[in-house]
């Protein structure tokens, strides 16, 4: 478990009365062939929230986050992002995907791009930007993460943590209203895991609204507004960050206790 | 120099000169036709999916000398006076598209699967992610394989001597007509043919091994 300083202490946001909710699961299926892997999810992730979802693996979390930016269609239930119903007759995917960033374990940056490049590809080619703006924009994503210096480094010659963070800094780069974070830190070495969540406790801190599946019990402890313990495709347990000093389930006192 | 004049060394190096052209129309025209094969391969379009992978598979089962035949004969029966030049680069582009597809293919295929993913959570359309993402890392990938089948294209212009196509084969087989010297002359042509396609061999191997190392 990596246990990390922040400069930023971030302040949970209780959800507001009458907001809508940025994501919103009712009784939420999903399949893959005969194996159900969602077995009606419920979950609401307010504008502003930190929602982290735990759980062991094969539990459904990363299929639950991956439903929601519709890498994974569901095929029960209801689903709304962003105030898309992603089941709806008229959604269309891709504008959803305007608005909602991923990031994945493997980063997935482009290898034949320089850093300043992977980041302001999508600016470009979705949003229109020109040459001047998008490399402005390039350069305060970069300096987000805390990587001004790496604009013209390719993504193989920095460590994993530098391209995780250019991960980021390239889904930011869209300006997203919510951000997904996919186990971003499991391929990376203890070390290196830190100065990945440094960045993503800023942006918790600076309001985003954020749904990540991760192992780092303590970071989810810190920076979740809503931590929610998945087990055996259900919502098993969900509340605060301190829930996980007191467990109310056998499962997630087992989970908990087991150290992942 | 061993019993043939240096004006039929000469001769040869002409049938050389030939055998360069039509590779060249061969690779050219296989490029043109067997980039879009390579894409409809790879399309998620039944139709295109099926009619290419047929045509490939159609290609491939038929000797290229046969594919000449059909080419320069077939096409003279409906009335076209094709020469012998024009038949065999047809042929040869017939030839080549199909294996090149098949090769680029491949290439396309062998980009990981995330990086189509990566590109879709960007919003970028499937042509946008074709263009920017996949195809400048699928090029990078097919450089060796496709010098490497330069050389197969280069050697098989030799069946046009079937057609009566004027190459570096055809002016060899002349010239032994003429001077009853077959090892001399054969030999000089397999050098020839040799001169021709060791550099191509090698140029593919070093692209290969600076690949390797990138991706190491």
């Amino acid at each position: 478990m990596t246990v990390i300083s922040m400069n930023s202490v971030h302040t949970p946001v209780a959800p507001q009365d009458g907001a809508q909710p940025m994501v919103s699961f009712r009784d939420v299926h999903k399949s893959f062939g005969a194996l159900e892997v969602l077995k009606g999810i419920d979950l609401d992730v307010m504008p502003g929230q930190v929602a982290a979802l735990i759980g062991r693996s094969g539990s459904g979390k990363s299929t639950a986050l991956r439903c929601i930016n519709g890498l994974e269609k569901i095929n029960g239930g209801e689903l709304t992002v962003c105030g898309r119903n992603l089941r709806a007759r008229d959604f269309e995917l891709r504008e959803l995907r305007k608005e909602v960033g991923i990031v994945f374990q493997s980063y997935n940056l482009f290898p034949h791009l320089t850093v300043e490049q992977n980041v302001t590809l999508a600016p470009r080619k979705v949003n229109g930007l020109d040459a001047a703006e998008s490399r402005a924009l390039a350069a305060e994503v970069l300096e987000q993460v805390g990587l001004s210096d790496k604009a013209l480094s390719y993504p193989e010659q920095l460590s994993g943590g530098q391209q995780q963070r250019v991960a980021i800094a390239r889904s930011l780069a869209m300006r997203p209203k919510l951000m997904l974070f996919d186990e971003v830190t499991s391929a990376l070495d203890p070390e290196l895991t830190g100065e990945v969540l440094r960045v993503i406790g800023k942006l918790a801190a600076g309001g985003m609204t954020m749904v990540l599946v991760t192992h780092e019990m303590a970071f989810a402890r810190q920076v979740a507004d809503l931590v929610v313990y998945m087990h055996q495709g259900r919502v098993w347990e969900a509340g605060k960050g301190t829930m996980l000093d007191d467990p109310q389930t056998v499962e997630l006192r087992q989970f908990v206790g087991s150290g992942l | 120099m061993l019993g043939v004049s240096i004006d039929q060394y000469g001769f040869l190096v002409q049938g050389a000169f030939w055998t360069i052209v039509l590779s060249l129309m061969g690779f050219v025209g296989g490029t043109i036709v067997g980039l879009p094969v390579a894409l409809a391969r790879i399309s998620r379009g039944w139709f295109l999916c099926r009619v290419s992978s047929a045509y490939v598979q159609f290609v491939q089962g038929i000797p290229l000398p046969v594919i000449m035949f059909v080419v320069y004969f077939g096409v003279s029966i409906y009335g076209f006076d094709v020469n012998a030049l024009v038949a065999a680069a047809i042929a040869m582009t017939l030839y080549s598209s199909a294996y090149l597809g098949e090769i680029w293919k491949g290439c396309i295929q062998a980009v990981p699967k995330t990086q189509w993913e990566a590109g879709e959570c960007l919003a970028l359309t499937s042509v946008q992610r074709f263009i920017y993402v996949i195809l400048p890392q699928a090029l990078r990938i097919a450089v060796p394989p496709t010098v490497g089948f330069l050389v197969q294209i280069v050697k098989n212009t030799s069946y046009s001597v079937v057609i009566g196509f004027f190459d570096l084969t055809y002016s060899a087989k002349i010239l032994n007509n003429a001077t009853f010297k077959p090892f001399v002359i054969f030999t000089a042509a397999a050098l020839i043919y040799f001169a021709i396609c060791f550099p191509l061999s090698r140029y593919a191997r070093r692209f290969e091994l600076r690949l390797h190392r990138r991706n190491a």
